[in-house]
């Protein structure tokens, strides 16, 4: 029988294609991504937030994406990074959570035990040298205490009272330490979204990436709420006023 | 003249592999006394030019009289001391008695070396008490390579520390000290603040918060101090 | 017979080539010191204020821990540098010492504009191998003007704007606390929290906060115009006693009234 000629896409690196084993494929960079997701504690609990927008390089090539998921009933994930590689993810805790379920033991899955669950997957994946390329933010509220925490796709992770993924490790970042550290069991739900949509507008503004359609999510007491899409007042008065870039 | 124009040449990449390790930066020391050892570590996790969290500690109570102090990449370092958690766990329930720290040194150096051709790139040291109830300390390099020392320094600063603890700690240059002369636990803990701050000024990566741990008879003692954050 | 040389066109890469031999061979090229650093500009309602950190770095060692980022180029003129540290002090000197002869030779004011296509000229010249990326501010007879200059030579010319390794942490303050025509006190403290936000979010600026306020006939440098970073008290004095350094021969030093005995012979 002849052997099967078959070709990948450019993207998908294949080192000594051997006839017995079958082809090494890896993640080598992403493809479809997701930019910044932004996160925070308040008084009630989590607050986050990320743009609907899954681009293709340059393309903004996907403007309705959901990259914010409640993972069982008390834990959000936000996610940045290849679409491809979080959907896998997902439906490995589909898979975890229904496992759970079929427990039928009246125990519900913590927040930090997702996390622990989606560090190690993350971990495990870097070790073998073939990683999910994305950075996941984790928050909710677990036995009373509110939990934030990020793992990316080298497997590091950490908590914070702040946490933003990729663009918004850099531009939303600084104005939430400057906001929320030190305050998150006073801020309001009112002045969390104030807070959370001056982050998604500068995002906006300086992410070229980035979207002005986002969803907002929050975790408290009663649960996890994803909000539908919606946009951001933005102004470019100041626009009008530049002309060239010299004289 | 079209010869004479030469191609700038294009960085070749015969060959892109993905690279498994970052550097999250971070500072460790360790002093031993006669009868205490104090052992510390700043809190700063980064990436780069950013701070991932200003408080991610990386100093570790194994038992109650073993501490563990990590730096270099982070997620290797949090496995590493959860593996070396696991043993020391296990040792206890097998044996009904708290691991030694020179018995947990070796397991130490013996969980490094196990994966020697994919090491955990962390630089620990490990402090404690030894069967004489004398301050001890051990440094590692990735593959486990293991010395008891007096004193040393780890991580991102460590060049700048070493130095210091040298003069300091081991009276190095110092003419008419006894280069086998012990500390005493508060100048100890002084020098340690000390080499602290003044990595903090000069090393990017060291800062935030310090932790410090001493070590003696009646246990693990933690103290928290501020660093600067810039 | 062959003509000796042709008149060559374009560009010439030898040394590159040789370079890059010299690399392969295990040669290092000296590195310079990069400064990583937060630098900002913004427009108010009388003029425009020019801010930076005070960190030189070199690798992971701050190298110096109050520098001055924001340098000197006319009375009416201040240029804020990032990048290779020789780069932006040797360019913003030279451009400096060349407004001052134009100014002399024109017997006027010098315009903004023309330090900005000065300096634009020179480092598109040197094709990025200049490494200064700058923040020009200045007020001149057509008013206030802020730019800024990359190492390719490109310019922008914006009503606020930042530069170097902390310059989306700056701007993230600029974005959301920026508005026209504000007053010279929200200027400032606009300023100073953009560099404030360098210094605490990016490990490549910190120490102090300078300030530079240019408006109509007058610059006002405000050297450490914030302090957030001061060092505190060591634990200990690290005092030695005379006498603890190590020495191999004692030799005392000649008297000073002794006269020196020159030797003439020759």
């Amino acid at each position: 029988m002849d052997p099967i000629e078959f070709r990948l896409p450019h993207t998908i690196h294949r080192p000594a294609a051997s006839a017995k084993h079958g082809p090494v494929t890896r993640t080598t960079q992403p493809i479809v991504t997701g930019t910044s997701v932004v996160a925070f504690k308040y008084k009630d609990g989590i607050m986050m937030a990320a743009d609907c927008l899954a681009s293709y390089g340059s393309l903004a090539r996907f403007r309705n994406e959901k990259r914010l998921m409640a993972v069982g009933e008390t834990t959000l994930l936000g996610v940045s990074g290849d679409m491809s590689d979080f959907q896998h993810l997902q439906h490995t805790l589909e898979g975890l959570l229904t496992q759970e379920y079929d427990m039928d033991d009246g125990q519900k899955l913590g927040t930090k035990s997702v996390y622990k669950c989606i560090s190690n997957i993350m971990y495990n994946r870097r070790s073998k040298t073939d990683p999910l390329w994305n950075s996941y933010v984790i928050g909710g509220i677990d036995n009373g205490q509110k939990f934030l925490g990020f793992v990316d796709l080298y497997g590091t992770t950490y908590q914070s009272t702040t946490i933003s993924t990729g663009f918004g490790g850099h531009l939303a970042q600084p104005i939430l330490r400057r906001r929320v550290e030190g305050r998150e069991d006073e801020i309001t739900e009112e002045e969390a979204v104030q807070i959370l949509e001056e982050c998604m507008r500068v995002l906006f503004y300086r992410d070229a990436r980035s979207l002005n359609k986002l969803r907002r999510a929050k975790v408290t007491a009663q649960g996890v709420e994803v909000s539908e899409p919606y946009a951001l007042e933005t102004n470019w008065d100041f626009a009008e006023s530049i002309v060239g870039y010299g004289s | 003249m079209l010869s004479s124009i030469t191609q700038a040449p294009v960085e070749a990449h015969s060959h892109n592999r993905w690279e498994p390790y970052v550097d999250n930066g971070g500072t460790s020391l360790a002093i031993a006394g006669a009868d205490f050892v104090i052992i510390a570590a700043d809190t700063r996790q980064s990436d780069g030019y950013s701070i991932n969290t200003r408080y991610d500690p990386k100093a570790f109570e194994l038992s109650n009289k073993t501490v563990i102090a990590t730096t270099g990449y982070a997620a290797d370092a949090k496995r590493l001391v959860e593996v070396m958690e696991q043993k020391a766990q296990s040792y206890f329930h097998k044996h009904e008695r708290v691991m030694s720290t020179p018995a947990m040194a070796q397991l130490l150096s013996n969980t490094l070396y196990y994966k020697r051709f994919f090491p955990y790139y962390v630089f620990p040291i490990l402090a404690g008490l030894d069967s004489q109830g004398k301050g001890a300390v051990f440094t590692y390099d990735p593959v486990g390579n293991m010395e008891r020392t007096v004193y040393v320094a780890c991580g991102s600063a460590s060049a700048l520390v070493q130095p210091f603890l040298d003069n300091q700690v081991g009276f190095a240059n110092q003419r008419a000290a006894d280069p086998n002369r012990l500390l005493d636990r508060e100048t100890a803990r002084k020098i340690a603040i000390d080499a602290f701050t003044g990595a903090t000024e000069r090393d990017i990566y060291t800062g935030d918060w310090l932790e410090i741990f001493t070590i003696d008879q009646t246990g693990v003692h933690r103290e928290k101090r501020e660093l600067k954050r810039d | 017979m062959a003509p000796l040389t042709e008149p060559s066109a374009g560009f010439k890469f030898d040394n590159v080539k040789r370079n890059q031999l010299l690399g392969d061979k295990g040669y290092k090229l000296p590195t310079a010191t990069k400064t990583g650093t937060t630098i900002v500009g913004l427009i108010f309602k009388d003029g425009l204020i020019l801010g930076a950190d005070t960190r030189a770095t070199a690798g992971p060692i701050v190298a110096d821990k109050n520098c001055e980022k924001i340098h000197y180029l006319a009375p009416n003129m201040y240029c804020c540098g990032a990048g290779t540290a020789a780069d932006t002090e040797f360019t913003t000197n030279m451009i400096s010492s060349q407004l001052a002869l134009h100014s002399l030779n024109t017997g006027r004011e010098v315009r903004v504009v023309a330090a900005m296509t000065m300096l634009k000229q020179y480092l598109y010249k040197y094709h990025g191998h200049v490494g200064a990326a700058l923040v020009l501010g200045g007020y001149d007879v057509t008013g206030p003007h802020l730019f800024t200059i990359y190492p390719h030579g490109s310019t922008d010319k914006l009503p606020y704007v930042t530069m170097g390794s902390g310059s989306l942490a700056a701007m993230s303050v600029f974005e959301s606390r920026w508005r026209p025509g504000m007053s010279r006190e929200e200027g400032i403290e606009v300023v100073k929290d953009a560099i404030e936000a360098g210094i605490f979010n990016d490990l490549g600026s910190g120490s102090n906060v300078d300030v530079c306020v240019i408006t109509k006939g007058n610059a006002e440098y405000l050297r450490n115009y914030s302090t957030p970073n001061e060092r505190v008290q060591k634990e200990q004095s690290y005092r030695f006693t005379p006498g603890t350094t190590e020495f191999y021969a004692p030799r005392v030093a000649r008297q000073a009234q002794e006269p020196a005995e020159m030797d003439t012979s020759a």
